[in-house]
Formats: C-alpha cells, structure tokens, sequence
C-alpha cells in the first residue's frame, strides 16, 4: 500500500485557462523521504495543497494510505513555508493548536504531550516562552512539533527553511534527517534549491515542465546516513548539475 | 514609568507655556465672563466641587457608562457580523457609514422629545457617536487575521468558528483596544452633548446653567473635570492593553 497516490488529477486556478496541474500520476511508498523540486512558480506547492485538502482537484483521484482523502480526517501534517505559530499564543498553547481542534484532550494532557512533542525537537523547557523570543531555526522546530501532532505518518513540507540563514538552514536540514530516521514518517518536501533536495531525499521528484503532467523520480545514489560530506561525491554532484541543468531549460530568460 | 515620564516632559512643557499664555491673555481681556483664566477656572472648580462631584459627575458618568457598554456591545455585534458573513457587512456597512452623517447635535432635542429628560436621551446621543469607530476598527481587527493562519488550522479540521476564536479574535484584540480608548472620550463628549441639550442633572447641564449666569469660570470648570476623567480611563485602558496585548508589533 502506498503511502500517498495521486491518480490522474488535475487542478486549475480560478481565472486561469489551463490546468497547472494536468493529469499527474505519481505514489510514494510508506516512510520515504521525496523532495519535489521545481522553478518557482511552477505548482509544486499546489501539490500540497491539494494532498492537505486546502485545494479540491478537477478531476483524479487523491489517496493516502490505500484511502481517498475525501473521507479522512486527521490523515496528513501540513508545515507551509513561514512558521506561522501564533504570536499571542505561548509555544506550549502553539503546539496544543492541533490537538484543540481535533478535541478529546483534556488540558493537562495537551499540555503534557506539547512538552514531550518539544523535547523531541530539542526544545526542551520552552513551552512558556512566546514565539518572540526564539530565534528563526527554533520557531522552525517548534512549527514542525506541531506539525507532527497535527498528523499521522505524512508531513507535507512546503519550503519549511527557505526564509532561514544559510548554517541554520545547513543544521535543520541534518536535525530534519536525524527526525525522519527516528520517527519513521513519509515525508513530502518542497523546495526550489536543488542541493537542499539531494542532501535531504532518497530520491528527488522533479517537476520537468509546466503544467505538471508528471514527476521525473531520480533516485539519489548517496547512503543513509547522511552527512554533508555526500555531497561532494563526484555521483551526487553530477546529479547536482543534471537537476539544475533540467530547471534552468525551464527559467529561460 | 520613568521612560514614560521623560517621554511625556516636552509635552508637558508645551501646554504649561499654553496655559501661561492663556492666563497672560486673559488677564488682558479682563472679561470673566467671556475668557476666564486657568487659574478663575481651577478656583471655581474648587468652590464648586461638592456639587460637581456629588451631583453631577456621577449622573454624567451613568451617561457615559451606559453608553459606553451599549456602544461595545452594538459595535462588536455588528463587527462580527459584518465579518461573518458578506451578504450582512453589504447591508450593514452603508447603514453603518450613513449613522454618522445624521448630524448628532441637531437631532438630539428629537430625542428629548422622545424619550423625556431622563438618562435615555442621552444615552441615545451617546451611542449614536460612539458605536461607530468601535464597529469599524474592530470590523478592520477581524479582517486583519491572516488567511494563511486560517488555512493552517483548516488543515487541522477547523471549523469557521474555530477561526473565528483562535484567530480572528486574539488579531482583533489590539484594535478592539484602539478602539476603547478611542470611544471613552467621544462618550463623554456625547453625554455632555447630551445633557447640553436638555437635562435636570450632568456636567454638560451645569456647564450650560453657568453660561446663562454668565459664569465663564464655571462653564470651564466642569468641562476641565471631564477631562481628566477622559484621561484617566483612556489612561487605565491603554494599562490594560500593556498587560493583556503582550504580542503588539510582531507579525
């Protein structure tokens, strides 16, 4: 059973005249790590968006776990691309966010699983601060605890480290490795940088024209686990320049 | 509170040099009963306190209190409503504009006429200008919530009033602040106005009493009192705010 199948959906925006996303096929197994890569611009977060069920396809099918999504709730976690922890609430009352609205905690329990869900994350202690206070790599962390309580095994991340520094983009992309190992989940990635999606996938998914009709899979050939020293192997490399070289053809000026 | 002191200093300055002009100005003019100075004023309000303050303050703050409550009470709902749904804010929002183009001032007696000399008419007078800048600010507080936010939690299986309570209004609550500090002056005014027009008790009667006596100190002096009334509950508000809008200023 796949972990998330898409069957031939199709998706067009309001106002527009064509489908951005026509006919796409394409399954992930259960407890893979997939980065889909793509020009900006070019529907890779429509994907997502429509997985979360924030967006209905045209036509097609969406199953997660063997199931049409239409019917299920609570069947995927969602992390879009800014934090979005809530400034007047506490990082605690942040993470219980998920576990509110689904209903049938009680508050010491909310609570309760909101710090366990921060220690795992290596946040040990902040559950009374406000978001204010952390620093952009640790409202990251504390945006993707959410998101795990949000969910079940799937996590769809829309560009969680974009708007990060370089070197905390460089460590959360090793802690994001290190949780995906621990936690087994299927992990659903977007990006548009090219080196984040080699170093983070088993293999890339590569949007090659627009509208997306399909998903180029290119498996990356570096072991498990991962350091940055894989990434200065001549086959990763190559597959570097292969992967830009497919989306510049898809930027021309 | 010492930063805040240092702030306030050069205002402070400024309307000490206003006030000394005023009494310069005045005691030139020699007319009382036309200008009189601060210092008539403060001496009359002096002499005057005990039925200003036993008699007339309390009525005209039952004025203002009333209103006040109403006017939040009428502004919230329809701000609430206006955001809820669209079909309500396209009737309501004109309505709600073309409130404040009744002239509030000239239509009052209208009000007397209606309602008689008791705390009512007032109070109409009141709401009719306060509920208009509660409305409209709190109505902007709830449209500022972000829909990215909104997306988030529909993601999690939120329900439009999951929304509307983890969201909507926690963004409100700043502008629903503004909106208070705001309102508590314009609902004095609009007590005084009020009571200007027809009453038996009120800051805004005894200060029209002084004027047929051509008392001008005593027209004054009752308005000075509603003024440090106005700031000092604009004051307690904005100390509120401190407390309870931790978040200001962050996205």
């Amino acid at each position: 059973m796949k972990a998330l199948e898409f069957e031939n959906v199709s998706y067009r925006y309001p106002g527009e005249d064509f489908d951005i996303i026509d006919g796409l096929s394409f399954a992930v197994e259960p407890g893979s790590f997939h980065c889909i890569v793509g020009v900006s611009g070019c529907g890779k977060s429509t994907i997502l968006r429509m997985t979360c069920g924030l967006l209905k396809p045209r036509s097609g099918r969406i199953l997660v776990n063997g199931a049409p999504i239409d019917g299920q709730s609570h069947y995927c976690g969602y992390m879009p691309q800014r934090d979005l922890l809530f400034p007047w609430r506490t990082v605690g009352e942040n993470l219980a966010l998920p576990l509110e609205i689904r209903g049938g905690y009680t508050k010491a329990e909310r609570r309760e699983l909101a710090e366990s869900a921060l220690e795992d994350v290596g946040l040990a202690g902040c559950a009374d601060k406000l978001p204010g206070e952390l620093s952009g790599g640790m409202r990251q962390r504390a945006a993707f605890a959410r998101t795990m309580l949000a969910g079940s095994g799937l996590l769809l991340l829309d560009e969680p480290f974009s708007a990060l520094d370089f070197l905390t983009r460089v460590s959360m992309q090793e802690w994001l490795l290190d949780q995906w190992e621990r936690h087994k989940k299927t992990i659903l990635f977007i990006t548009h940088d090219v080196e984040e999606a080699v170093f983070l996938s088993g293999s890339v998914l590569a949007v090659a024209e627009t509208p997306i009709r399909r998903l180029a899979e290119i498996p990356v050939p570096a072991p498990c686990p991962r350091t940055r020293a894989c990434l200065t192997r001549p086959d990763t490399v190559a597959l570097r320049e292969e992967l830009i070289e497919m989306l510049r053809e898809q930027v021309k000026p | 509170m010492s930063r805040a002191g240092r702030g306030s200093l050069p205002a402070l300055i400024f309307l000490f040099a206003l006030l000394v002009l005023w009494q310069l100005g005045a005691m030139e003019v020699n007319a009382a009963y036309i200008l009189p100075t601060p210092l008539q004023i403060l001496r009359r309000l002096w002499e005057l306190r005990t039925p200003l303050l036993t008699v007339h303050l309390p009525a005209t703050m039952t004025v203002t209190g009333l209103g006040l409550v109403i006017s939040l009470a009428l502004g919230l709902g329809l701000a609430a409503a206006m955001d809820w749904s669209p079909l309500l804010q396209k009737c309501l929002y004109p309505v709600v504009v073309a409130s404040q183009t009744i002239p509030t001032t000239a239509i009052a007696p209208l009000f007397v006429l209606w309602f008689g000399y008791g705390v009512w008419s007032k109070v109409l007078v009141s709401v009719l200008m306060t509920f208009f800048p509660i409305t409209i600010t709190v109505y902007d507080g709830l449209r500022s919530a972000r829909g990215e936010m909104a997306e988030l939690l529909e993601t999690y299986g939120a329900t439009k009033w999951d929304v509307f309570c983890k969201i909507k209004v926690p963004c409100a609550l700043p502008y629903f602040f503004s909106a208070v500090k705001m309102a508590v002056p314009i609902s004095i005014i609009g007590a005084a106005i009020g009571e200007w027009l027809g009453a038996q008790s009120g800051l805004g009667y005894f200060s029209r009493r002084m004027m047929t006596q051509l008392d001008g100190a005593g027209v004054f002096a009752p308005i000075v009192l509603l003024s440090v009334v106005a700031m000092a509950v604009t004051g307690l508000v904005g100390l509120a705010e401190r407390r309870i809008v931790k978040w200001r200023g962050e996205s």
